[in-house]
């Protein structure tokens, strides 16, 4: 194969990603506009029985868009642009070419076997890890692999010099195997005691340690796949989209050796206040605003990309996907070191302004970075043209007005509770009872779910003109090519 | 150096992991010691409030509800005293959530009754007009788990010495002599409710999940 023939990259994994991200993202985004429209309406609570409850959906949404919707989305990403960066196909490798459907069809395995235990309420209650023992094996099994196909692909490549995006999915293996490994570990009871659930665990932490492993885990794990891998991406996608070279080389690497090494003390702003130590609790509120450098530090290199290019903003709905989920990425970058400050952690801690931050993370910059690199890859995948610009552009703005009025809602809310919870009256008693607290946000509650519908919309318009791409758009014989210096 | 390292992607992976597990380190080992220690006074679950943990854990309560209060007035004037951390010792895993929809639940034992749970499980809204929280009618078809249960404390025994079966603390025993106790406390529980359903189980032998959790939540002090 020729090098710098594009066309002949095998894209049949990053194929099957793309579907089961597009898959998992309907479920999971459903299954979050539910418990959404949940809190404001409780009568939607008795949909399906036991199954149906807020409480048992809750962790589905959560595990359903991270390692359903997400997680696919890295994964197909890391099987177009792994091959273009390193100037090597799939094709080549029967053996990589098995590892990456093994990959993917163990990965399908593992996680639709996740939504029916999940439903089952078979859980060990810890955020984001919530999945037995015996699917943390299969997640090890999975991770194994990918990191076969990534150090496989990276042992026959061409082009010597690893590209920024390449650093970032290796740090995206590496910190994900390291974390789910110790927050994971826990001793199966059935083979201690020969009793009960075969696959009933207990955890190797209690109490304050299982706390602090837990955030240790619980905000990295979002460091490492809701931040690092989308960065890979916003390296890759933004300047191939805009033809336009990286700003700086120096940013990039002081960015990307910065995120590293901050942001892995964070973990400590989830625990203000509680019984972990004082000082980890002080840690983790100062490296948690030193965190600001290297997130903006990304985030300016992706804007200023765009130098004397901004024309472009108005001519590629793409191009305008990316910088939004740039700016976003700036704006919770900005919000999460705030609420780590001590004094605003008392007030943020508990209430919705929590989902409010993480949800302009995960609406903004994840999602729209992840549809973006989708609608990129669309066509050199399939080679077609892509559908529908129109509807591009309708669905950018409906979901941008959803997530502007989840997160305002979701601001408004937080504090107001925040404040109520804390509220005397002139003698110095609790001027309110909890449950005035909850009423009084039911209307931002249902503004919040009608903001998620919003998205949820837009996602599907992003279906619709995905499946019309591959189905129906014109063919196209050789790749789109913008002014892009780069060859790859 | 860097253009060194993006040349060499093993020497550029191990210093990717040095740079990024130095933290968990430092971290989380200096007090893991003294952070797993009890407060005097703090006693492992017996079996049935086991068995009611799981049912908690197996319908999210801590998705909605901490069970973590914090250093300030506002907090110890609505839950009670502060946490400490030997209070924790025994949690596995720990539930301190990170949502406050409903109000935590550190120290319910202190101020609610096992029939007013019942009425709140059943119906929400009676007991708390207004309330948005689920019922989980379904505690009161479903057997609660005392196999599972029993083995999570003999292994927890086993394995941490969770300290079962000492002076003072929470008898275990044989299977056999731990469901006696049991039942005796499911017992208790059952007498202050008023659903039929469960008295009639109960008198089958049969425990529901509704009991275990209330043995749970009254535990929490």
């Amino acid at each position: 194969m020729q090098a710098r023939d594009a066309l002949n990259y095998d894209y049949s994994v990053a194929k099957c990603f793309t579907y089961s991200t597009i898959l998992f993202g309907i479920i999971g985004m459903l299954i979050g506009v539910v418990i959404a429209y949940q809190m404001a309406f409780p009568e939607l609570n008795y949909l399906a029985g036991e199954y149906g409850t807020y409480s048992r959906l809750r962790p589905l949404h959560t595990s359903g868009v991270i390692f359903g919707f997400l997680l696919s989305g890295v994964f197909a990403t890391w099987y177009y642009i792994g091959q273009r960066v390193l100037k090597v196909s799939m094709a080549e490798s029967k053996f990589l070419m098995i590892i990456g459907k093994l990959h993917f069809w163990i990965y399908m395995i593992v996680i639709l076997t996740a939504v029916v235990t999940l439903f089952l309420g078979i859980s060990t209650s810890k955020e984001y890890a919530e999945l037995e023992w015996p699917l943390d094996i299969g997640v090890v099994v999975l991770w194994v692999l990918w990191g076969v196909s990534i150090f496989g692909l990276i042992g026959i490549r061409r082009e010597k010099t690893l590209y920024i995006s390449m650093w970032y999915f290796i740090a995206t293996f590496l910190g994900v195997a390291m974390l789910y490994l110790f927050n994971n570990m826990e001793v199966p009871t059935y083979f201690v005691s020969g009793m009960g659930k075969w696959y009933h665990s207990v955890s190797m932490y209690a109490g304050t340690n299982d706390a602090m492993v837990q955030w240790w885990y619980g905000h990295n794990a979002v460091a490492f796949v809701f931040t690092v891998p989308i960065i890979a991406m916003s390296y890759y996608f933004l300047p191939k989209e805009s033809g336009q070279p990286i700003y700086s080389y120096k940013l990039s690497l002081l960015s990307f050796w910065g995120l590293m090494f901050v942001y892995l003390w964070a973990g400590g702003h989830h625990l203000l206040y509680s019984t972990v130590p004082d000082w980890v609790q002080t840690m983790g509120s100062i490296f948690s605003i030193i965190l600001i450098l290297p997130s903006w530090g990304s985030a300016i290199n992706m804007l200023l990309t765009m130098k004397g290019e901004w024309g472009q903003l108005k001519s590629n709905p793409l191009i305008k996907f990316m910088i939004l989920a740039s700016t976003f990425y700036m704006f919770s970058t900005l919000e999460g070191p705030i609420q780590a400050i001590k004094s605003v952690n008392a007030l943020a801690h508990f209430t919705d302004w929590i989902p409010g931050h993480v949800h302009d993370g995960t609406l903004g910059w994840v999602g729209f970075m992840l549809m973006a690199a989708l609608f990129h890859m669309a066509p050199r995948m399939y080679k077609k043209e892509l559908f529908s610009k129109k509807l591009m552009e309708a669905q950018f703005w409906l979901q941008t007005t959803g997530i502007v009025l989840y997160f305002s809602s979701m601001w408004i809310a937080g504090i107001t509770q925040g404040m109520m919870w804390r509220a005397t009256d002139q003698f110095g008693n609790l001027a309110y009872s909890f449950i005035d607290t909850v009423t009084v946000l039911i209307p931002y509650y249902a503004i919040r779910a009608t903001g998620g519908l919003m998205y949820l919309v837009g996602f599907l318009m992003f279906t619709y003109n995905m499946y019309k791409t591959i189905t129906a758009g014109k063919d196209i014989s050789s790749e789109p090519q913008n002014a892009s210096p780069m060859s790859a | 150096m860097f253009h060194w390292l993006e040349r060499n992607p093993f020497f550029f992976a191990v210093g990717v992991f040095l740079v990024i597990a130095y933290a968990g380190i430092v971290t989380i080992l200096p007090n893991f010691m003294e952070s797993a220690r009890p407060v005097v006074g703090t006693k492992p679950y017996t079996v049935l409030e086991l068995a009611g943990r799981q049912t908690y854990i197996k319908d999210s309560c801590n998705a909605c509800h901490s069970q973590l209060i914090r250093p300030f007035k506002s907090e110890t004037d609505r839950y009670g005293m502060y946490s400490l951390s030997g209070e924790y010792a025994y949690d596995r895993p720990f539930l301190w959530g990170s949502k406050r929809t409903g109000p935590d639940l550190m120290r319910v034992g202190n101020y609610r009754t096992s029939d007013w749970h019942e009425y709140h499980m059943l119906n929400p809204k009676s007991v708390v007009p207004g309330s948005i929280m689920p019922a989980y009618k379904h505690m009161f078809s479903n057997n609660a788990d005392i196999e599972t249960a029993y083995a999570e404390a003999y292994t927890v025994k086993t394995v941490f010495n969770v300290p079962y079966d000492k002076p003072d603390m929470p008898t275990l025993g044989t299977y056999d002599e731990s469901k006696k106790v049991v039942f005796a406390e499911a017992a208790a529980i059952v007498a202050d409710m008023k659903s039929q359903e469960v008295k009639d189980a109960f008198k089958r032998g049969e425990i529901k999940e509704i009991v275990a959790i209330i043995a749970y939540l009254n535990s929490l002090k």
